[in-house]
C-alpha cells in the first residue's frame, strides 16, 4: 500500500529535485533523472510481491479525502490490468532517460524534470480509482508531452504539438462533462462507490443517457487510442516528438485510451458498450487495414511506425469489445507488448536518427553493413511487431483474433488481414533500411551499437522473448482483472431487464 | 519422460552459441557447434525412438503452459507418434548430411557463422514443427521455418534480387498462414481445444461431411496454409525464387522439409479430412493442377536450380494429389523419398555450381561427366530416382501415389502418368545439358571437396534403395491403408511414360543437339509463355502488389488520411482562426469603444428590461 | 428637504451621469475625460445617498464613502499617470497614445 503511494511521490519528488539541479550541469540532470526512475522501477517491481494475482478486484488501495465538498478523494489501487501498465510505465522512462543521454543537448535539466512529470502524470492514470482524480492525472500527462514535443521536437513541432494537445483536449473536456454530469447523478467521484450504485441499482441510468454518457467517455479514449478517424494527430506527434517521447507516447500514452475503455466504458455502461460495438469493432477493424495499408507506403520511417500502431491498438480495441475473456485479455497484453515492440521500434529508429540525422528511408539502405547488431536487434524487433509466434505481439494478436472470432467469426476474417499486411511494411522497410549495398553517407555515418544503447535495448529483447514464451507470467493476473469486467458486464445484460428510466437530473441521496 | 525437448534444443543451443559469438569464433568451431548440435540431435532421435520401440500409442511429454485465457490453454507439449517418427528421421538426417555439406559449399563465403546459426535455428523450428502436440506450438514452428527461410533466401542481403525473394517468399506464406490461422480459430470454436490429441478424437465422433460443412471449411482453410507453406497453386510463386539463397539452403528447406511441412500437416490432420471429403477433393485437384503446371514451367527453364525448383513444386504437388486421392501414407512415402533425391539434385547442382565458380545456367555448361565424375554418378542416381525408372525409390512411392489416384479418379491418374513423363523427361534434359555433349562455359571446372562429395554419396545411396524403407507399412495403423488391388498394368504405363520422356530427352538434347532450339523456334509464342512461367508474377504485380501499393499511396494516404480526415481537421482549426480574427475587431484596444459597448449593452438590457416588465 | 421627491433626485443624477459619459466618450483630452469619470461617480453617488434617505437606511451613505475613497485613490494614481504620459509623449489627447496597439 506504502509502495504504490511511493510509486506516486517519487516521480512527483524526483520531479522537484530535478528542477534544482544546477542548470550548467546537464550531466547531473542525466543521473538523477537515470538513478531516479531506477528506483521508481524497483520500487513498483516491489509492488509484484505484495500484489494477489489470483485477486481480480483492487489491491494496495489508498482511499483518503482530498476536497470535501465536491467529494473528490484520493482514491489509488491497482488491480491485474493497472499493475502491468504501471510496470511498464516505470519500465520505460528509465530506458527513455537512457536514449536520450546524447539526444538531447539543449535544456537538458528540463527535459528530464518534464520526462519524470510525464511519469507521474501516467502512473496516476493507471492507479486513480476516483475520477476526478483520474481526470486530473490524465491532464497532467498531457502537458508535459505538450512540452516534450513543442520544445526539444523536429521541424514543425509547434504544429504537431498544438495538434496533439487540442486533439485530446477536445476529448477529455467531454469526458468532464461527463464525470460532472455522473457526480450530479451519484453524489461520488469514485469509482468503486459507482460502480456499487450501478451494480445494486440504487443508480440506474436511462439508456438515452448512457449511451450519451458513454459516447462521451468514448470520444476521449477514442482520440487517445487513437481509433480511426480519430488518429492523425498521432503521426504528426510521433514525427516531430524526439525519441524519448515518442516512445513515451506510443509505449505508454496510447494505452491511457484502451485503458480508459476497459476500466470505465465497459462497466460503467455495459449496455451502452454492447449497443455501440457493432459500428466500433467497425472502426477497429478498418483501423487494423488501413493503418497497415497507409503505413505500407510511408516515406519517413517514425511515420510508418506510427501508422502501424494505429493498426496494432487496432487489435485491441477489436479485443476489448469482442466482450469475451480471450479478447479482453488478449486487448491488455496486446497493450504491454505493443508498449514494448513499438517502443523498441521508436528507440532504434531513433538510434539511426542520431547517426544519419534523417528519418527518411531513402536516406538508408545497406545499413546491417557497418552496423550489424543494431541490424540483428531491429530484426527481431520486427519480428516481434509482426507477429512472430514465440515473440511477444504473437500471443496478443491470436488472442483477440480467437476472442473476436467467439463473439463473430467474420470479424476475425478481416481482422487477421492486419497480420498479412504487418509483415509487409515491416519487411519492406527492414530490407529499404538495412540490406542491400551501403551507399558512402551511409557507411561513413552509421556505427554500431554503443554500451548505453545496449543498456537501454537488451531489457527490450529480453521481454519480447519472455512475453512471447513465458505469457504465463503476465496472463492470470490480468485474467482475473478482466473476468471480473465481464462479470460485470453480465450484470448490465440482466439489469437492462428491470431498467426504468428515471427523472432527468434526479439526484440520488447519498448515505455517505 | 524421455526428454523430448532435447530434440529440438540442441540445434537452438547451436544457433545462440553460433549467434551470439560465432562471429570471433573459428570456423572449425562454429562448425563443430552447428554440426555437433544436429548429431547430438539426431543421436537423441534414435535413442527416443529406440526407447519408444514400436509405437502403438503417441507418447505425449507436457512441459509448462504457453498461455491460458478463458477456457483456452496452449501447453508446450511434444508428441511422438510413428508419422512424427518418420518426420524425425528425415529431418535431422538429411539435415546433418546438408549441413556436412554447406561446410565445404559455403567454406569460401562471407557471414559463415550466420549461415550456421540460421541453419541451427531452422532445424529447431522444423522439429518443433513436427513434434508439437497442439495446432499452436506448431504454428509456432511453421513460422519459425518460414523466417528461417526469409532470412536464408536473402543470405546474400546485399543483392536486391535475393532480399526481395526473401519478402516475397515471407508474405506470400503470410497468406497461406492466414488461411492456417483462421482454420486454428476455428478449430477452437468447433472443439474447444487446440490440442491434437482431443480434437481429433472429437472430429472422429462427427459424421462425413457430404456438403460443406464446419470441418470442410477448417480443411480448405488448412489447405490455404498448406498452399502457402508446399508452394502449390496459387501461392506456389515464391519458391522458384527462392532460389537465391545458396544452394544448400534450397536442398534443405526448399527441396527436402520445410517445403514438406504442408504435405506433414495435412497427413497430420487426415481425421478432419477424412470427414471432410470435398476438401480432400480440393487437396487432389490443387496438387494434380501444381503438379501438371509446374512441371510445364520446368521444361524450358534454363537456370539449373529453376529446374529443379519447379521438379518440387511439381513433386508436392504429385504429394497433394496422393494426399488428397485418401492415400495419406503415399503421399508421406513420396515426402521421405523426395528428400532424398530431392536435396541430392540440389546438391549436385550445387556442387557443379561450385565446380564452375557461380554459373547456374544449363546453357553454359555440358560435357561435365568428365570433369566432376563423382557428381555426375550421383545425380544421375537422384535422376532416375526422381524419374521413376524401377526399383529406385521415387518409382515406389509415386506409384503408390499413382495407384492411389486411379481409384480416386482415373483422369488423374492419367494426368498423373503424363506429369510423370515430363518430370523424367526436364529432369533428364538438366542432367544431359550440363553432363553431356562439350563444355560450352569460359571457366575451369574442378570436382568438389570430399566433404561435399561424401554427403552426396550417402544421399545417392538413399536415393537408390529409400523406396524399400516401407514407410506405407509402418503408417498403417495411423492412416486407413489405401485402397484398390496393385494393377500391375498401371505401374507399367506409368514406366513407360518415364521411359519415354528420358528417351525424349536423350533425343533432343543428346543424338540430335539442335532439335530443341528448332522445335522451340517453331512453337514460338507457346515456347515464350512457358518460359516466363505463364507470366503469372506480372499478373500479380500488375493485379494485386501495384493496386495495392498506389492505392495507399494515392487514395488513403494521401486521399483520405492527409486529405480528407487531417483536412477536415485543419478545417476546424482554421475555421476557429478565422472567427477568432472577425471577433478580434471588438477588441479594438481603445477604451473609448470599449465604454461605447459598455454604453450600447447597458442601454439594450435596459430596454429589455423595461420592455420585458411592459409585457408583463 | 422635504417636499423635494425622489425622482428629482434621480432624474438630476441621471442628468449628470449623461453628461459623464457623454463627455467620456466625446472629449478627446485625457484630464477631460478623467473629469467625466468623476463626474459619473459622483452622480451615482447622489442617487446612493438620495435612495439611503429614502429608505432610511445606511447602506447607501457606506457605499457612498467607499466610491468617495476609491475615487479619491483614482485621482491619485490617474493624475500621476496622466503626468507621466504628459511628460513621455507630451500631448494628453487619448487617440495619440496608442503605442501598445498591435
Amino acid at each position: 500500500m506504502i509502495l504504490l503511494n511511493l510509486c506516486l511521490a517519487l516521480p512527483a519528488a524526483a520531479f522537484l529535485l530535478l528542477l534544482l539541479v544546477p542548470r550548467s550541469r546537464p550531466g547531473w540532470s542525466r543521473w538523477s533523472a537515470l538513478a531516479a526512475s531506477l528506483v521508481i522501477f524497483a520500487v513498483s517491481l516491489a509492488l509484484l510481491a505484495e500484489f494477489d494475482g489470483s485477486n481480480g478486484g483492487f489491491q494496495l488501495e489508498t482511499n483518503i479525502p482530498w476536497i470535501s465538498a465536491p467529494s473528490i478523494r484520493y482514491h489509488v489501487g491497482v488491480d491485474g490490468m493497472s499493475l502491468w501498465l504501471v510496470l511498464l510505465t516505470t519500465f520505460l522512462t528509465p530506458v527513455a532517460v537512457l536514449i536520450s543521454w546524447r539526444h538531447i543537448a539543449a535544456r537538458v535539466k528540463e527535459f528530464y524534470a518534464f520526462l519524470l512529470l510525464l511519469e507521474l502524470g501516467l502512473i496516476g492514470v493507471f492507479v486513480a480509482l476516483d475520477l476526478f482524480l483520474f481526470y486530473v492525472f490524465w491532464e497532467v500527462s498531457l502537458v508535459p508531452m505538450y512540452f516534450l514535443i513543442g520544445i526539444w521536437g523536429h521541424e514543425r513541432r509547434i504544429y504537431a504539438a498544438v495538434k496533439f494537445f487540442l486533439y485530446t483536449m477536445a476529448g477529455s473536456v467531454l469526458m468532464l462533462a461527463a464525470m460532472i454530469y455522473l457526480y450530479n447523478l451519484a453524489g461520488t467521484f469514485d469509482y468503486g462507490l459507482l460502480m456499487a450504485d450501478l451494480v445494486s441499482g440504487r443508480m440506474q441510468l436511462g439508456a438515452r443517457q448512457e449511451s450519451l454518457l458513454f459516447l462521451a467517455f468514448f470520444v476521449a479514449f477514442a482520440i487517445k487510442v487513437p481509433l480511426v478517424p480519430f488518429h492523425t494527430w498521432l503521426p504528426d506527434a510521433h514525427v516531430e516528438a524526439p525519441t524519448a517521447g515518442s516512445v513515451i507516447l506510443a509505449s505508454v500514452m496510447l494505452k491511457m485510451g484502451c485503458y480508459g475503455l476497459i476500466r470505465f466504458c465497459l462497466p460503467l455502461f455495459p449496455t451502452a458498450s454492447r449497443g455501440n460495438a457493432p459500428w466500433i469493432v467497425l472502426l477497429a477493424i478498418v483501423g487494423i487495414i488501413y493503418g497497415a495499408l497507409v503505413a505500407m507506403v510511408q516515406p519517413n520511417m517514425k511515420k510508418l511506425v506510427a501508422y502501424s500502431s494505429v493498426s496494432h491498438l487496432g487489435f485491441v480495441v477489436l479485443g476489448v469489445f469482442s466482450f469475451t475473456q480471450l479478447g479482453l485479455d488478449g486487448a491488455v497484453y496486446q497493450m504491454l507488448n505493443h508498449g514494448i515492440s513499438t517502443g523498441a521500434l521508436f528507440m532504434l529508429v531513433g538510434y539511426m536518427y542520431e547517426r544519419r540525422h534523417s528519418l527518411e528511408i531513402s536516406a538508408y539502405g545497406g545499413v546491417a553493413t557497418p552496423a550489424p547488431m543494431l541490424a540483428s536487434v531491429f530484426m527481431i524487433t520486427s519480428l516481434a511487431s509482426l507477429g512472430l509466434p514465440s515473440l511477444n505481439n504473437f500471443v496478443g494478436e491470436f488472442l483477440v483474433l480467437q476472442g473476436a472470432a467467439q463473439a463473430n467469426f467474420t470479424w476475425a476474417v478481416f481482422a487477421a488481414i492486419g497480420v498479412i499486411l504487418s509483415a509487409c511494411y515491416l519487411l519492406w522497410l527492414y530490407q529499404r533500411t538495412f540490406l542491400g549495398e551501403a551507399s558512402d553517407e551511409v557507411k561513413s555515418h552509421m556505427f554500431d551499437l554503443v554500451p548505453r544503447e545496449w543498456a537501454a535495448t537488451l531489457p527490450m529483447i529480453v521481454l519480447m522473448v519472455w512475453m512471447g514464451v513465458a505469457a504465463q507470467t503476465f496472463l492470470p493476473s490480468i485474467g482475473a482483472a478482466n473476468a471480473r469486467i465481464l462479470d460485470r458486464m453480465q450484470q448490465g445484460v440482466v439489469m437492462d431487464v428491470k431498467n426504468t428510466m428515471p427523472a432527468r437530473g434526479t439526484e440520488v441521496a447519498r448515505a455517505r | 519422460m524421455l526428454h523430448l525437448w532435447l530434440i529440438p534444443a540442441f540445434p537452438l543451443a547451436g544457433f545462440l552459441a553460433n549467434g551470439l559469438v560465432g562471429r570471433r569464433a573459428s570456423k572449425a568451431a562454429v562448425n563443430l557447434i552447428a554440426i555437433g548440435s544436429v548429431v547430438l540431435s539426431l543421436l537423441w532421435v534414435l535413442k527416443t525412438l529406440a526407447a519408444l520401440g514400436p509405437l502403438e500409442h503417441t507418447h505425449i511429454e507436457r512441459y509448462f503452459t504457453w498461455f491460458q485465457s478463458g477456457d483456452l490453454r496452449v501447453g508446450f507439449d511434444l508428441a511422438v507418434d510413428r508419422l512424427t517418427a518418420v518426420m524425425l528421421l528425415v529431418v535431422t538426417s538429411v539435415g546433418l548430411l546438408i549441413h556436412i555439406y554447406a561446410i565445404g559449399y559455403m567454406s569460401h563465403e562471407g557471414g559463415y557463422y550466420r549461415f550456421f546459426a540460421y541453419f541451427n535455428l531452422f532445424m529447431f523450428f522444423m522439429l518443433l514443427l513436427v513434434m508439437a502436440a497442439n495446432f499452436l506450438l506448431m504454428f509456432v514452428g511453421w513460422e519459425g521455418v518460414g523466417l528461417c527461410s526469409y532470412l536464408l533466401i536473402g543470405f546474400y542481403f546485399l543483392r536486391h534480387s535475393a532480399t526481395t525473394a526473401g519478402n516475397k517468399a515471407f508474405i506470400v506464406n503470410r497468406i497461406g498462414d492466414y488461411g492456417f490461422t483462421l482454420a486454428v480459430f476455428l478449430i477452437f470454436l468447433g472443439f474447444g481445444s487446440l490440442d491434437f490429441e482431443t480434437v481429433f478424437a472429437a472430429a472422429a465422433g462427427r459424421p462425413v461431411e457430404t456438403s460443406a460443412g464446419a470441418l470442410t471449411l477448417i480443411g480448405l482453410l488448412l489447405l490455404a496454409g498448406a498452399a502457402g507453406k508446399s508452394a502449390q497453386i496459387p501461392l506456389y510463386v515464391w519458391l522458384p525464387d527462392a532460389m537465391e539463397g545458396p544452394t544448400p539452403v534450397s536442398a534443405l528447406i526448399h527441396a527436402a522439409t520445410m517445403v514438406t511441412a504442408g504435405v506433414y500437416m495435412i497427413a497430420r490432420c487426415a481425421p478432419l479430412y477424412t470427414r471432410a471429403p470435398l476438401a480432400l477433393d480440393v487437396v487432389a485437384l490443387v496438387g494434380l493442377a501444381t503438379a501438371v503446371l509446374a512441371a510445364i514451367i520446368g521444361l524450358a527453364q534454363t537456370d539449373i536450380k529453376k529446374v529443379f525448383a519447379y521438379s518440387t513444386v511439381s513433386q508436392l504437388g504429385y504429394m497433394f494429389l496422393g494426399l488428397g486421392s485418401g492415400a495419406y501414407s503415399a503421399g508421406i512415402f513420396h515426402l521421405v523419398t523426395h528428400a532424398f533425391f530431392k536435396a541430392l539434385l540440389f546438391l549436385g547442382a550445387g556442387s557443379v555450381i561450385h565446380a564452375l565458380s557461380g554459373e547456374q545456367d544449363l546453357r553454359r555448361m555440358g560435357g561435365l561427366r568428365k570433369h566432376t565424375p563423382v557428381t555426375f554418378v550421383t545425380i544421375l542416381c537422384a535422376a532416375v530416382a526422381i524419374a521413376g525408372v524401377p526399383p529406385f525409390s521415387g518409382f515406389h512411392s509415386k506409384d503408390a501415389i499413382l495407384l492411389a489416384a486411379h481409384h480416386h479418379a482415373p483422369w488423374m491418374y492419367w494426368a498423373g502418368v503424363a506429369t510423370a513423363g515430363l518430370t523424367a523427361f526436364y529432369v533428364f534434359r538438366a542432367v544431359f545439358l550440363a553432363f553431356f555433349g562439350t563444355y560450352r562455359g569460359p571457366h575451369h571446372p574442378h570436382e568438389s571437396p570430399a566433404v561435399m562429395t561424401l554427403p552426396l554419396a550417402a544421399l545417392a545411396l538413399l536415393s537408390l534403395a529409400g523406396g524399400y524403407f516401407n514407410v506405407p507399412r509402418w503408417l498403417e495403423p495411423m492412416f486407413p491403408p489405401a485402397e484398390g488391388a496393385h494393377d500391375a498394368l498401371l505401374v507399367y504405363i506409368s514406366v513407360a511414360a518415364a521411359a519415354a520422356g528420358i528417351s525424349l530427352a536423350w533425343l533432343m538434347y543428346v543424338a540430335r543437339p539442335g532439335l530443341a532450339d528448332r522445335l522451340a523456334g517453331r512453337l514460338g509464342w507457346l515456347y515464350r509463355l512457358v518460359y516466363n512461367k505463364f507470366f503469372v508474377d506480372e499478373i500479380y504485380d500488375r493485379a494485386l502488389v501495384r493496386p495495392c501499393v498506389e492505392g495507399s499511396s494515392a487514395v488513403l494516404w494521401r486521399g483520405v488520411d492527409a486529405g480528407l480526415i487531417d483536412g477536415a481537421v485543419n478545417q476546424v482549426g482554421m475555421k476557429a482562426r478565422d472567427a477568432g480574427s472577425v471577433l478580434r475587431l471588438i477588441q479594438s484596444g481603445s477604451i473609448r469603444s470599449y465604454a461605447a459597448w459598455v454604453l450600447w449593452g447597458s442601454v439594450l438590457a435596459l430596454a429589455a428590461l423595461v420592455l420585458s416588465r411592459g409585457a408583463r | 428637504m422635504t417636499g423635494v421627491p425622489l425622482s428629482w433626485f434621480l432624474i438630476l443624477s441621471a442628468v449628470l451621469f449623461s453628461l459623464g459619459v457623454a463627455g467620456f466618450l466625446i472629449r478627446r483630452s485625457v484630464l477631460t475625460v478623467f473629469m467625466s469619470i468623476e463626474l459619473m461617480l459622483n452622480a451615482v453617488n447622489l442617487s446612493f445617498v438620495a435612495f439611503s434617505y429614502q429608505l432610511k437606511q445606511v447602506n447607501g451613505h457606506l457605499f457612498t464613502f467607499f466610491v468617495m475613497v476609491v475615487a479619491a485613490a483614482e485621482a491619485a494614481l490617474g493624475l500621476a499617470i496622466i503626468l507621466a504620459v504628459f511628460r513621455n509623449r507630451g500631448t494628453l489627447q487619448v487617440d495619440e497614445v496608442n503605442s501598445m496597439k498591435n
